[in-house]
């Protein structure tokens, strides 16, 4: 399936992640990783949800309204609903022990120039580009 | 106030995934699909986030000491590159490869309302719960506690 390149929308979508980083730095003190705030308001939860909770909520209305209000977001899922869960599970089970993802490690670290995030992002993106190789061109699926 | 303002930095995180193509798996396996219909959309998304957040980082943290919501900032201390560092982010990146979705992009994702991303986070959140049990599990097991029963 062939998706359109987007430049610009990329790039600007880009800027306002990191207009997001900053801002969560700059007043709550944290690092905007996806991983740790979502695994804070699972079990066990982390006494402060509340922010976390939030953080969420407003990250999932957020394209709610952009679409309500007449924005397109191009959505498409090629993988199967079995992949879906396989891949789902061994996500959450990577990104624990891998302490974050790409917004904690390949944004917020790799922005630290923390040796842990960079470390980690150089992995995953190895990783992802094998399996994707794999996936697509070995199995041919 | 701590609620309102995460609530709308939480808005902008969403808009910037959204907006950027990272909520859609078929543009983000895409960008890893060198050998095929490659689309290098992600290298922007990915540039653009990490060149922001590293100049408004250095802004943060060189005008002022703390936030100004908590009396510190929270910033991880590790600085070690251990095994399941490595191990897990490679795990999650075969996982991604074979979703097409990461935490991040996911979680705004849901925000469109398609099935698939349900049931992804579904299973995204079983698989941070196991590993999280797992880990305490063998913690408790591996620790010489001679005051506490096993």
């Amino acid at each position: 399936m062939i998706t359109e390149f987007t430049p610009y929308l990329s790039l600007g979508g880009g800027v306002l992640i990191g207009i997001s980083a900053i801002l969560l730095m700059a007043f709550h003190g944290r690092i905007a990783g996806m991983t740790g705030i979502l695994a804070g308001i699972l079990p066990p939860f982390s006494s402060d949800w509340a922010w976390r909770a939030a953080f969420i909520a407003g990250a999932i209305f957020a394209p709610t309204i952009f679409v309500m209000a007449g924005g397109t977001i191009p959505f498409a899922v090629p993988p199967s609903t079995t992949l879906l869960v396989i891949g789902g599970l061994i996500v959450g089970v990577g990104v624990y022990f891998g302490s974050g993802c790409t917004s904690g490690h390949g944004v917020c670290g790799m922005a630290r120039l923390s040796p842990r995030s960079i470390t980690a992002t150089i992995v995953f993106m190895i990783a992802t580009f094998i399996t994707v190789y794999v996936i697509r061109h070995v199995i041919g699926a | 106030m701590k609620i309102l303002t995460s609530l709308i930095i939480g808005a902008i995180f969403g808009i910037g995934i959204a907006i950027s193509g990272m909520a859609n798996p078929a543009k983000v396996l895409n960008f890893f699909d060198l050998a095929g219909t490659w689309d290098p959309s992600l290298a922007f998304v990915m540039g653009g986030a990490l060149i922001t957040t590293a100049i408004g980082y250095r802004v943060v943290f060189g005008a002022r000491s703390q936030p100004l919501f908590e009396t510190s900032f929270a910033l991880p201390t590790n600085r070690k590159l251990d095994f399941p560092l490595i191990a897990g982010s490679a795990t999650f990146g075969v996982g991604w490869g074979i979703s097409g979705f990461c935490p991040g992009g996911a979680i705004p994702a849901l925000g469109l309302g398609y099935s698939e991303t349900f049931i992804f986070i579904a299973a995204m959140c079983v698989g941070i719960v196991l590993a999280g049990s797992l880990k305490s599990m063998v913690i408790r097991n591996t620790q010489d506690i001679p005051f506490t029963e096993k």
